[in-house]
């Protein structure tokens, strides 16, 4: 790519469009996850009788198999909401930049 | 020619394990021959290697070495991470961890597990678009080639060369206990086989035994947890209800408990786990063999939803091993001692598999716990001879201008020199503690490869000095602290006290590395440091849209 493409390419709106609202999502995501793990982390090392409190007074589990199994598929719901709008919506903004840019070559 | 050597191979294996089975017969009754288990283990080694030379005919050029000529669909290469994932480590670590300490083991899986969506969101569409083999060619991209390349190249041989000691010496005990063969003799068969596969069948034959194998591992490890849940009828309830009666720790399992007790250390662990992960090379090579971004981003999807799955099994197994195993009105699972299991605590898993299945079933689960460790080191290994062959002779030396054809040689002996390498480690690491050599990988992961791979996607002033020092600042600080930490200042070097009181000392490592990158690069005015800027916008767009790529990778 000569500079002069690469500039094209970046001043292209839907260039912007793609690498701004992809970037702002994935960082969004990415904040989440860190702010649920980190949080049941600082659970485990200054509270961690919280995620030992029972759930129900009769039986054995405790509300931290549950949080924890939580977490877990959190973590894998993410990673699919993630994909699914990558794959539909932000490839759709790629084909379209794709096309475009393949006109201003000829 | 290899069809000859592969059976010649198989009788002289075959051979070797009768001779040992005849002779422990004959002999001492200390281990008692796995008959079931020999079996499918060799049913298994047998697949595995038809299936190398089937891929052997089919890996003609370095692409289809390196990253099988990037022909893996996502499904496939999500199923082969998963498999690079659930290592022996985790398979039998954390299943034993739960056993040992109940709750403390969902700890472990969890940090295991939440690396993967922040590499989905940050980093693996972009290394599938500016990479072609090894995640060297990253963070070479714009910097200088030489100095970069040797860099990522010594932190993936690193982290490649401790995971393998860890794999080894876990591989070899597993085979003494479970198989009743000689130490030696399963790190010697573990290292020729694992030369094999990736020697004759590069990229292509390593995914492939992964996958069975990870398909294999979750099919049983379903059926161990089905058995399980059964006995309690499907009641979580009454499955900790009779734990705690039989664990010595009582109710205390069902709480996080002594595992990480201050808060340096539980956030230390989490940095190096999830970081770690986004620094280990046989992983990210994993990137490259599917054809696009697309089929990269599914491949972390079917990783995390394996990956998940299987952790959650291992805490029902864990807690199944506590009421089965530990509470087996016959004891005999456990050791001379009544307390500990036979093989030590991490056998857990094995000795689930008999109390729900009998004989034949761990058979079969210690078949697949020992494929396990042959699939991940050759997943290693290929790694680590991708390193030496892509970018420290091709193109840190030889600056790019050899021909494929020595390139790939060259792969072939750097795989032989570490399967040597490696049987030579586990022999002599045999009676080491091997847990510091994974917080070590892990800790080098986090602190050297991956705070540099992350910068030069997204810091547009990253130059090759920051860059170069900041690598070496990240490596060095991480070795530093881990030699002055419990595991190696203590129970190594027998010091009292340790200097570092944290075992796994990320949390200062990885930001070391990081204001080491940023410093180096900022006060750097050369001419190059300049280049490597102005060059960053054409590597965006690249990285972040895979234009520009479709063409330059011959795939």
């Amino acid at each position: 790519m000569t500079q002069e493409q690469v500039q094209q390419i970046k001043n292209n709106p839907k260039y912007k469009k793609l690498v701004g609202t992809r970037s702002r999502f994935a960082w969004t995501l990415t904040v989440i996850m860190l702010v649920v793990y980190y949080a049941f982390i600082l659970f485990i090392a200054f509270s961690p009788e919280t995620l030992g409190t029972k759930i129900s007074p009769d039986g054995m589990a405790t509300w931290g198999i549950p949080v924890g199994i939580a977490i877990i598929v959190f973590a894998f719901a993410m990673t699919g909401i993630y994909v699914r709008r990558a794959n539909g919506e932000f490839d759709g903004l790629l084909n379209d930049l794709k096309n475009d840019i393949e006109k201003e070559m000829k | 020619m290899l069809g000859r050597i592969l059976s010649l191979f198989m009788m002289a294996s075959l051979t070797v394990a009768f001779a040992a089975g005849a002779d422990l017969g004959a002999g001492t009754k200390a281990e008692e021959l796995n008959v079931p288990a020999i079996v499918m283990f060799f049913i298994f080694v047998a697949a595995t290697l038809g299936i190398t030379y089937w891929a052997s005919k089919r890996t003609k050029s370095a692409s289809d070495f390196y990253t099988a000529g990037g022909g893996i669909t996502g499904t496939q290469n999500g199923t082969a991470i998963a498999g690079d994932y659930m290592s022996a480590a985790s398979f039998l670590g954390i299943t034993g961890m739960v056993y040992l300490k109940g709750y403390d083991g969902l700890i472990f899986s969890i940090g295991f597990l939440v690396g993967w969506p922040i590499i989905l969101f940050m980093i693996s569409e972009q290394l599938r678009n500016l990479g072609k083999y090894t995640f060297a060619d990253v963070t070479a991209y714009r910097l200088k080639q030489k100095p970069v390349r040797i860099l990522a190249a010594l932190g993936s041989i690193s982290v490649v060369i401790l995971y393998l000691i860890a794999q080894m010496v876990g591989a070899g005990k597993l085979i003494e206990i479970l198989f009743g063969l000689d130490y030696e003799f399963a790190v010697v068969l573990v290292g020729i086989l694992m030369i094999l596969y990736v020697a004759f069948g590069g990229m292509l034959a390593t995914t492939w035994v992964q996958i069975i194998k990870a398909v294999l591992l979750l099919a049983g490890t379903t059926f161990m947890s089905i058995m399980v849940m059964a006995k309690f009828g499907f009641s979580f309830d009454a499955l900790f209800t009779q734990a705690t009666e039989i664990h010595s720790k009582g109710v205390d399992i069902m709480s996080p408990g002594g595992l990480v007790s201050d808060p340096i250390s539980a956030i230390s662990l989490g940095i190096a786990l999830m970081f770690g992960t986004a620094g280990l090379p046989h992983i990210l090579m994993r990137f490259f063999t599917v054809a696009d971004a697309k089929e990269a981003r599914k491949s972390v999807f079917v990783a995390t939803g394996l990956i998940g799955y299987f952790y959650v099994l291992t805490f029902i197994m864990g807690f199944g091993a506590i009421v089965l195993v530990l509470g087996d009105p016959a004891g005999s699972y456990l050791a001379a001692d009544g307390v500990t299991l036979k093989g030590m605590n991490n056998m857990a898993a094995v000795w689930l598999a008999h109390a729900v299945g009998g004989d034949y079933f761990l058979g079969f689960i210690s078949a697949v716990a020992f494929a396990t460790i042959l699939a991940v080191v050759s997943g290693l290994t290929l790694a680590g001879a991708s390193a030496i062959s892509h970018d420290l002779y091709a193109n840190a030396f030889a600056k790019g201008k050899v021909d494929e054809n020595k390139e790939m040689n060259v792969s072939k002996v750097a795989t032989i020199a570490i399967g040597i390498a490696a049987i030579f480690f586990g022999i002599a690491f045999e009676k080491q503690n091997i847990a510091f050599v994974v917080a070590l990988a892990f800790t080098i992961a986090a602190s050297a490869n991956f705070p540099v791979l992350f910068m030069s996607i997204f810091w547009k002033k990253l130059t090759t000095r920051g860059a170069v020092l900041g690598g070496y600042v990240g490596l060095i600080s991480a070795l530093v602290l881990v030699i002055l930490g419990p595991v190696v200042w203590t129970q190594i070097l027998g010091n009292e006290t340790a200097i570092v009181p944290y075992k796994f000392p990320a949390v200062f490592s990885v930001p070391i590395a990081f204001v080491a990158i940023w410093f180096f690069s900022i006060t750097d005015k050369s001419e190059d440091a300049q280049r490597c800027m102005d060059e960053f916008d054409a590597q965006d767009i690249r990285c972040q849209t895979g234009i520009g790529s479709d063409g330059a990778v011959a795939h």
